[in-house]
């Protein structure tokens, strides 16, 4: 059988994992950790504790502030000494609360333990409270939170749960070095969130690039299926390496054979996708009680002298990791939260860490710097990279001359941002730079269309 | 000599029934309009800038036919001179307009401002404010990628290279307000013209708390109130950290100006330099005296 | 570590870029190139720097002194133009006629559209394409060359010719994969030719659709016709070796800037140029027929990019 991967465009980066090597090691907790309300998608979380409060690891500090919209919880435990606006890593101001720490005492009903628990409670309900409770959300990027996504409209079904382990971003290593890891607890996790989806089969996706952790997922579902019959119809699948796979879409497309439409969700194909870090945040939360508090970075780049995976508190100022790991190369020119393709460039280094934080990555200017912008040659490399199988090219004029019928007729909306025309193009040109502003204005007149009707 | 003729006779032939052609199709397709509607065009500055909210002089002139009164119809850039024509061509009562110019309120200059980060993408300040607050600690400045300089369509912004900020010239500015759709910060204002073009505002956005703001740039408006307390005519108010002097009010008398502790408050076209020195006693000896009614009165 | 730089993602490139892939353009017509210097003589030599002098001093003059913007002579895409062009004209010819022609090339047909990336046609074969109807004796006269090793067994007309005017004599298909026969520099050694168009391949510079598809529509018309009347009608092979069609097929209509972007345009534009090719060498005036071809063709490209796009992600 030929290897899968999805079907349309995509590229092939060098994958640069140097820190694959590099065993999770747990970050000693920082002086003072500040918590954002809005470390997901949807409502930002409304802050129920006040300067002055004593907090411990685990409790509540923001509620949701709507349907969309996740719990925050202290990762520490201490005094809370502000409530207030502070700059987040693009610079803007956002509401953060700001606690002290004080010694390391965790809430009761926290099983710290290192035993696994392999007997999922039965009822689905609870299970579904508490990944709620546990303020969960999806932490392969989006930051969707998870309970919302695991209750799926009514008239839809989900036929398969789709655990995302591919990691197509160069550099990043943090779910893989959880699947060597924490294997057990990632195919409990997965287990669980299969069950509340109705029993569906479930496929562990892994690019091929990783055949340490695929062999070891296998062997971790072959001994657990032993355990229990719940461990059964959990499958890994092994993909061809190739950006952007981590993405839903082109995920489902791999994995299933099956294309989202534009502007449809996942379950509309039957498909449900977690991450890996996810399905372990989902284990912690409904085995041991543990609502996300911690999470695993990677923190690398050529020119950082210490490769590492560290299990980072939420909250963790971004300066603060990178002194303990022997400050910031003079070389380094640019800090990216995130992956190279899609993370977000970092403007402010007293920024904090978020649930979703998955990577820290330095480059050098030679590294990252962009070229000069020079004439279309018409090659087409973009188009034949783009996996929306869109027109980068066509979009990116359009975008300029602002012509919002001709951007939506040419499906900017369903630009998924993944990087790949920017990535080929040779004459330099910010194709996707100008394709967001188009998307943008696409949506909003699709939007606006909607609501008029 | 037969060829010749020939081509001639075709060639008229065929004009002459292209001709009847076009007559009867002109006919045929004619759309009734108001007249009106090319006169009033003909008046316009025809440069289709849609200062005035239309989608262009023809566009305003459609509207302003059908219009009950002119109230809804401004031409920025044609002025009160265009609007008298348009009234007297529609009959309608000339009710002018103070004449408005495009102000930066922003003096976030390189040596103000000082730079911590570098933007490395695609040139506007569109996609830069989407990304990130600027590359500067203040998040609310002139992020100085241009885009009022690449939307005003009368040549009357250019960016200064040594300060990064965009300039007026306020002879060629038609305050269509252009420049301010496309500030994505918000920086830039129509304000009235005043006087001989005399007007004071205040160049600063930044909604931060005193401290911050100052560190941030040293040229802003730290929302210490000094120049409400010393302005006289109640012109100057102060939210959000931010002071904003309405030019309704304002009597230009420079003295917020003198007293504000970071130079915010701009006066330009003043025939004099400000003297700061004087004008300060001038408050002091006010309040001096105002100090000594209030005793005398208790 | 002085200011952190910030840019909208993605933060890494790939590493081609406009220089590096005209590079490999140029690398790959260094085969031709050697060849066909070997075959005629210094003179070729002379031919192609002039041209290619001409070509990068005309683009760097004109964008430097008339558009006033930043050369772009540093892509190498004006280098690609003059070797293409000195490649297409007979080694006899004088060159201050070829400056004409690379001006034409340079000038007319890539400056005047906006530079590189903006011209409808391709600069080279407008190059040739006019040398051809304003000094049409000068660019049909096919000389006996002195090889640079005495390499002189090369007939004086070009085969194409010589079936126009009726006799084609003994010329062998062994003769014309290895240069064996007259005609213009680049026309002759196939062989060398398709190693460069198998480097290109290789490096993934450009795809092998449009290039198959004009030798497949060329073979197959030929074929066609040759079945009917192989009295009248040449064969397929010799239809494919000569004549410039492999020059014409591996590197002038492959352009990025002047042919389809997607395969099945690219699929069409080649049977179209082939097809027109063997239209205009069978009923045509002239003996040769892939520069119009390709010219012709290059002005439905713009249709073709409209007609054939690639299937969208979730679409019908």
């Amino acid at each position: 059988m030929a290897r899968r991967t999805f079907s349309i465009g995509g590229v092939h980066p060098h994958d640069s994992k140097i820190s694959r090597a590099c065993a999770i090691e747990v970050l000693p907790t920082p002086p003072v950790v500040y918590l954002s309300v809005a470390q997901h998608i949807g409502a930002p979380a409304v802050p129920v504790v006040k300067p002055g409060d004593k907090v411990k690891v685990g409790q509540v500090i923001a509620e949701p502030g709507g349907f969309v919209s996740a719990f925050i919880h202290s990762s520490v435990s201490g005094t809370v000494k502000s409530v207030g606006p502070r700059k987040d890593l693009a610079g803007n101001s956002q509401t953060h609360i700001e606690i002290a720490v004080e010694g390391d005492e965790w809430l009761e009903g926290i099983d710290t333990s290192d035993t696994l628990i392999t007997d999922i409670p039965e009822d689905n309900k609870a299970i579904l409270d508490k990944i709620r409770l546990g303020g969960i959300v999806g932490l392969g990027g989006a930051t969707f939170p998870t309970h919302v996504k695991l209750s799926p409209p009514p008239g839809m079904k989900c036929e398969r749960l789709i655990i995302n382990g591919c990691e197509c971003e160069p550099y990043l290593t943090s779910d893989f070095r959880t699947l060597l890891e924490k294997g057990e607890q990632v195919v409990i996790g997965a287990a669980i969130l299969k069950q509340v989806l109705g029993g569906v089969p479930c496929t562990i996706a892994i690019e091929e690039n990783k055949p340490e952790a695929i062999a070891h997922i296998r062997e971790v579902i072959a001994s657990l299926e032993k355990v229990s019959p719940k461990f059964a119809g959990i499958e890994v699948l092994s993909l061809k390496k190739r950006y952007p796979q981590g993405g839903e879409k082109q995920l489902i497309d791999a994995v299933m054979h099956r294309q989202v439409a534009s502007g449809a969700l996942p379950i509309s194909v039957g498909a449900v996708v977690q991450n890996v870090a996810t399905a372990l945040a989902v284990y912690d939360a409904v085995q041991k009680g543990k609502p996300i508090i911690d999470n695993s970075v990677t923190v690398t780049g050529e020119c950082f002298p210490h490769q590492a995976n560290l299990l980072v508190r939420v909250g963790t100022p971004l300066r603060y990791i990178l002194d303990y790991l022997g400050g910031i190369p003079e070389e380094a020119a640019k800090v990216i939260s995130g992956g190279p393709m899609m993370g977000r460039a970092v403007a402010n280094l007293d920024a904090a860490t978020l649930k979703g934080t998955g990577a820290l990555l330095l480059l050098t200017e030679a590294q990252t710097r962009r070229r000069p912008e020079t004439n279309c040659i018409r090659c087409g490399k973009c188009a034949d990279a783009c996996p929306m199988g869109l027109e980068p090219f066509l979009l990116q004029k359009l975008s300029r001359l602002g012509d919002v019928e001709a951007l939506e007729e040419n499906a900017a909306q369903d630009c998924i941002e993944c990087g790949c025309c920017l990535y080929s193009c040779p004459a330099g040109i910010p194709l996707l730079d100008i394709i967001r502003l188009g998307k943008g204005a696409a949506l909003s007149a699709i939007r606006a269309r909607n609501v008029k009707k | 000599m037969k060829v010749l003729i020939l081509t001639i006779a075709i060639i008229t032939a065929l004009g002459l029934v292209l001709s009847i052609v076009l007559f009867l199709v002109a006919k045929k397709f004619r759309v009734e309009e108001d007249p009106r509607i090319d006169e009033v065009e003909k008046v316009m500055p025809g440069a289709n800038c849609g200062g005035c909210g239309f989608a262009g002089c023809r566009a305003f002139a459609e509207s302003a036919v059908k219009a009950p009164d002119l109230d809804s119809h401004f031409c920025p850039v044609g002025g009160n001179d265009v609007m008298a024509k348009v009234a007297a061509i529609l009959g309608f009562e000339v009710k002018a307009k103070a004449p408005m110019v495009a102000v930066v309120r922003c003096n976030g200059t390189c040596a103000n401002r000082p730079k911590v980060n570098e933007y490395d993408g695609f040139a506007t300040c569109k996609v830069k404010a989407t990304l990130y607050s600027g590359d500067t600690a203040c998040a609310y400045g002139c992020l100085g990628c241009g885009d009022c300089v690449a939307a005003c369509q009368f040549g009357a912004l250019r960016m200064n290279p040594e300060t990064g900020l965009p300039e007026v010239d306020e002879t060629k500015c038609t305050a269509c307000g252009a420049c301010v759709k496309a500030c994505p910060k918000a920086i830039i204002e129509l304000r009235n013209k005043g006087p001989r073009g005399m007007r004071e505002y205040v160049s600063c956005v930044n909604k931060d708390k005193g401290p911050a703001a100052k560190k941030a740039c040293s040229a802003a408006c730290i929302g210490c109130g000094i120049c409400v307390k010393t302005c006289t005519h109640e012109a100057i108010v102060l939210e959000n950290n931010v002071a904003y002097i309405d030019y309704g009010k304002c009597k230009l008398c420079r003295e917020c100006e003198a007293m504000c502790p970071t130079g915010a408050i701009h006066g330009i076209n003043f025939p004099k330099p400000l003297d700061k020195e004087a004008v300060k006693a001038r408050i002091q000896a006010r309040q001096q005296k105002a100090r000594e009614e209030n005793n005398k009165e208790a | 570590m002085d200011k952190l730089i910030v840019s909208p993602s993605p933060h890494l490139h790939a590493k081609d870029s406009t220089r590096s892939l005209m590079l490999d353009v140029v690398i790959a017509l260094i085969p031709a190139v050697i060849c066909s210097v070997v075959f005629y003589g210094w003179r070729e030599l002379l031919l192609l720097a002039v041209s290619v002098a001409t070509c990068v001093l005309l683009e760097w003059a004109v964008t430097r002194f008339l558009l006033k913007k930043p050369s772009t002579i540093g892509d190498l895409s004006a280098v690609i133009t003059g070797i293409l062009l000195a490649l297409n004209v007979p080694y006899t010819l004088p060159w201050w006629i070829l400056v004409i022609g690379a001006v034409v090339a340079i000038g007319v047909a890539k400056l005047t559209f906006g530079g590189i990336g903006q011209n409808v046609f391709n600069p080279a074969i407008v190059g040739r394409v006019f040398l051809l109807v304003s000094y049409p004796s000068q660019m049909t006269h096919w000389e006996k060359p002195q090889g640079l090793f005495g390499v002189d067994a090369i007939t004086g007309a070009t085969p194409l010719s010589a079936v126009k005017e009726g006799s084609l004599g003994d010329i062998s298909y062994a003769d014309m994969l290895f240069a064996n026969i007259g005609g213009s520099a680049g026309e002759v050694c196939a062989i060398a030719l398709l190693v460069g168009f198998i480097y290109l391949l290789c490096r993934r510079v450009i795809k092998p659709w449009i290039t198959l598809s004009i030798f497949a529509t060329v073979a197959l018309t030929s074929l066609i016709f040759w079945g009917i009347n192989p009295e009248r009608f040449t064969d397929p092979l010799f239809n494919l070796l000569t004549g410039g069609l492999i020059l014409g097929a591996c590197f002038m209509a492959t352009d990025y800037v002047t042919s389809p972007m997607s395969v099945w345009g690219g699929v069409i534009f080649g049977i179209g140029i082939g097809f027109l090719t063997m239209m205009i060498r069978y009923f045509g005036s002239y003996p040769e027929g892939v520069s119009f071809a390709i010219l012709i063709m290059n002005s439905v490209v713009p249709l073709l990019n409209r007609a054939f796009k690639q299937r969208k992600f979730g679409r019908k």
